[in-house]
């Protein structure tokens, strides 16, 4: 066992924070967000250059051969300046699906383009009218010819409308609700019959609404083994989780920091308002969760490589306790600045409206609890 | 970062399952899982045969008599013995003044003192808190006054932990009344034998004899027994209270107690007449402590590693501190809650060793109402869980 960090991952991370710092402030991204992509292609390639995209994909196809902490590290240091390019999307699912299950022509193709900041990536899982089961796809893919047909309707696909190219779940065999007969595609962005409907998230993200409408796709379009993707599923959405977990990790620790600054600062009664032990207390707590999130989050990472039973309860175990904690450290930032937390003004609203979203994402708190209670071991 | 254990930590672990195994009796790891009254014999022995091994104090210093382990190496042997049911040691004298001891007592102190707080020949126990002084340690008021080569102590300590069994007292006094609070207080050893000490049992909640007042009525104090300069004890407690904090999340018992807790909730009916354990409502509250859990031991390490580059001990003890005493309590009450109406019965005989009397419940039952009581008391002693945050809003905010 090790707890710290190489010196190199050190290195790395400060020289992602440092760029972020300098480059990617609140009011730089405030600019992108309303800007019509709603994301930076610039920033995006800088962040190619620094390593960022290419530091967990593998050596063989233009990769670091990084591993979950990489991931982790550059997450956290995200999270910190709120970055709203879309790297859960293109690295962690759609690149992290390739680097899994893809074939060598596919992991060719994509990783290196993935790696450059050429290619972005969308994966297109949940469905309208369903939860967070990843057994729930409707989306049918039919045998045409020595290709396939996809038809169906994907919801909130993460950056869906950006991506270039979609990594489709659907529906080869069996019933909604079958853990047999899924399997994954990757299809083009401009495909004839797909349609897309994108929009802006809660957080300042992208994502959109998919309509599958008989895209034709090849043989060469399937990842992984047909009717049996499940698995490739699960732990692609193991290692988004793992990732959102650390985005939330940067997201508390500057919202900490900037809630802190105000206490010290803001002054009522003629004192600053971190004089009074109700909010000295408040924003302990805040600490506290921060502090157990952290340490679930690097559980998590820890895990991610382990047989599959254990990584999904310590997967599970982290989002609950992540997205507990970050419920906790985004409303009480908001209630301890008062009036200007409800504000857009601040970066405060919108750390908060992140970590909500977070929260949200691939499974709440409820659906991570039951998964883990169903896995009690006494 | 790396969360496997390494060959050489497994083998570790499988040299001290194999010590635990050799030399845990299973009367004592009975009495110990379950729930029963541990004697001054019991605590002891298990000292001797740690000592004997050269394990009893992996905190210390190599050159008093530490082992040297790495932090991975210090977790699993808290946890490989917590698991097995061997009795914790007492903080008193290996983890708090032992300490104290090494970093500002005088040659002669560590001399005689250090050696037999290792092989066990001392039992220490802490004279801190005083009916007045609870939070406001400070404010302390046991008057040390000099005569010559002589302190003469008089006053009262409280919430003295199993000091009916202590050879020995740390105590802070009160040397200086005219100075500001905290620059009045001087540290002394003092021999419990002193005529002069008188001890109180206090019976506590559960009914359980575990802490004391001791009385000092004009007891005679070799100057020699100061640790370090008079009217700098305040420095020195605090010095006490910041080191070595890791233990008091007492994170292999509650380990022990989460897998307790799953078997007592295996074996208790539901309300529909199934297992409690199926019950998704209890199921989701056992869920949700272990994950604090999960999440508390990983903290653990955290600190415990940054302990060994020797960083200063931040806010991260007194982190630990207030979540492992919270989930101690939560477990304690999910124990007691699974025994639904079974939780009722006072069976204060039942918790003798070798009791065979009638018993009204299950078999695991008696302990574990009466534990829960006491386990209040943890988010108040050792500086309370709002004190704690105090000290770290000192830390983080300034204030």
């Amino acid at each position: 066992m090790d707890f710290n960090f190489t010196e190199e991952q050190r290195q790395f991370r400060d020289s992602l924070d440092r760029y972020l710092r300098e480059a990617y402030d609140f009011d730089t991204r405030r600019g992108i967000i309303g800007s019509a992509e709603g994301w930076s292609r610039a920033h995006w390639q800088q962040l190619a250059e620094l390593g960022a995209l290419a530091i967990a994909l593998p050596e063989d196809h233009g990769g670091f051969g990084g591993n979950a902490f990489d991931t982790l590290l550059v997450m956290e240091a995200l999270g910190r300046a709120m970055v709203v390019e879309p790297y859960i999307a293109t690295v962690v699912l759609g690149a992290g699906v390739i680097a899994d299950a893809g074939s060598d022509a596919q992991k060719a193709a994509l990783l290196p383009a993935v790696a450059g900041g050429e290619q972005l990536l969308a994966f297109a899982l949940g469905e309208p009218r369903r939860r967070y089961a990843l057994t729930q796809i409707a989306t049918r893919a039919r045998q045409d010819g020595d290709g396939w047909s996809i038809s169906g309707r994907k919801t909130a696909v993460l950056h869906g409308d950006v991506a270039d190219r979609i990594i489709v779940a659907a529906r080869t065999d069996g019933e909604i609700d079958s853990a047999q007969g899924i399997s994954l595609f990757v299809v083009d962005a401009d495909a004839s019959g797909l349609s897309r409907h994108g929009y802006p998230t809660q957080d300042g993200q992208r994502a959109a609404d998919l309509h599958f409408d008989k895209v034709r796709v090849g043989a060469d379009a399937l990842i992984g083994p047909q009717h049996g993707a499940l698995p490739i599923v699960e732990k692609a959405v193991d290692a988004a989780n793992v990732a959102l977990c650390a985005e939330a990790v940067g997201n508390m620790a500057a919202l900490i920091e900037q809630t802190v600054n105000y206490l010290k600062t803001r002054k009522q009664f003629g004192v600053p308002i971190g004089s009074f032990q109700a909010l000295q207390h408040r924003a302990v707590d805040m600490y506290l969760h921060a502090e157990q999130a952290r340490s679930m989050a690097y559980l998590a990472a820890a895990k991610l490589e382990a047989g599959v039973a254990e990584r999904r309860r310590a997967v599970s175990a982290a989002k609950v306790l992540v997205s507990q904690s970050a419920r906790f450290v985004g409303q009480q930032a908001v209630q301890l600045h008062g009036g200007i937390g409800v504000t857009d003004e601040l970066a405060v609203s919108h750390y908060f409206k992140r970590l909500t979203m977070i929260t949200m994402l691939f499974g709440d708190v409820d659906h991570h609890l039951a998964q883990f209670g169903g896995q009690l071991a006494a | 970062m790396d969360f496997n254990f390494t060959p050489e930590e497994l083998a570790f672990r499988d040299e001290v399952r194999a010590f635990v195994d050799a030399e845990l009796s299973p009367g004592l790891r009975d009495k110990v899982l379950g729930g029963k009254r541990l004697s001054k014999d019991d605590f002891i022995g298990w000292h001797k045969a740690l000592y004997r091994k050269g394990w009893v104090a992996p905190n210390w210093p190599v050159e008093y008599g530490g082992t040297g382990w790495t932090a991975v190496q210090r977790h699993i042997f808290e946890e490989e013995l917590a698991d097995a049911g061997a009795p914790a040691t007492l903080p008193f004298g290996l983890r708090m003044v032992a300490p104290v001891i090494m970093a500002f007592g005088s040659p002669a102190q560590k001399e005689y003192f250090l050696p037999r707080i290792l092989s066990g020949e001392h039992w220490w126990c802490q004279g801190y808190s005083e009916p007045g002084s609870g939070s406001d340690l400070a404010s302390l008021k046991t008057r040390a006054e000099r005569q010559g080569d002589t302190y003469i102590v008089n006053g009262q300590k409280t919430w003295t932990t199993l000091g009916q069994h202590a050879d020995w007292i740390f105590c802070l006094v009160r040397t200086n009344p005219e100075a500001r609070k905290q620059e009045g207080i001087s540290f002394l050893l003092i021999d419990m034998k002193t005529p002069g000490i008188t001890v109180r049992p206090i019976i506590m909640l559960d009914g359980e004899h575990e802490v004391n007042e001791v009385w000092f009525d004009n007891v005679e104090v070799p100057v020699d027994n100061r640790v370090g300069e008079e009217n700098k004890g305040w420095t020195y407690a605090k010095f006490l209270l910041g080191h070595e904090r890791t233990g008091i999340a007492e994170i292999g018992r509650s380990k022990r107690w989460l897998k307790q807790l799953k078997q007592i909730a295996t074996q208790q009916p539901a309300s529909d007449g199934g297992k409690l354990i199926d019950d998704l409502r209890f199921r989701d509250r056992v869920a949700q402590v272990e994950i604090e859990l999960m999440a508390l031991e990983v903290t653990n390490l955290r600190v415990i590693a940054a302990e060994m580059e020797h960083k200063a001990p931040g806010p991260e003890a007194s982190l630990l501190k207030i979540r492992g005493s919270e989930i101690q309590q939560t477990l304690s009450e999910l124990m007691m809650l699974a025994l639904g109406h079974d939780a009722l019965p006072f069976q204060h005989a039942a918790l003798d060793p070798g009791y065979d009397g009638p018993l009204a419940g299950p078999d695991y039952g008696p302990p574990l109402t009466g534990q829960y009581f006491n386990m209040r008391k943890t988010t108040i002693y050792g500086g309370s869980n709002e004190i704690q945050k105090n000290i770290i809003s000192k830390m983080i905010l300034g204030f």
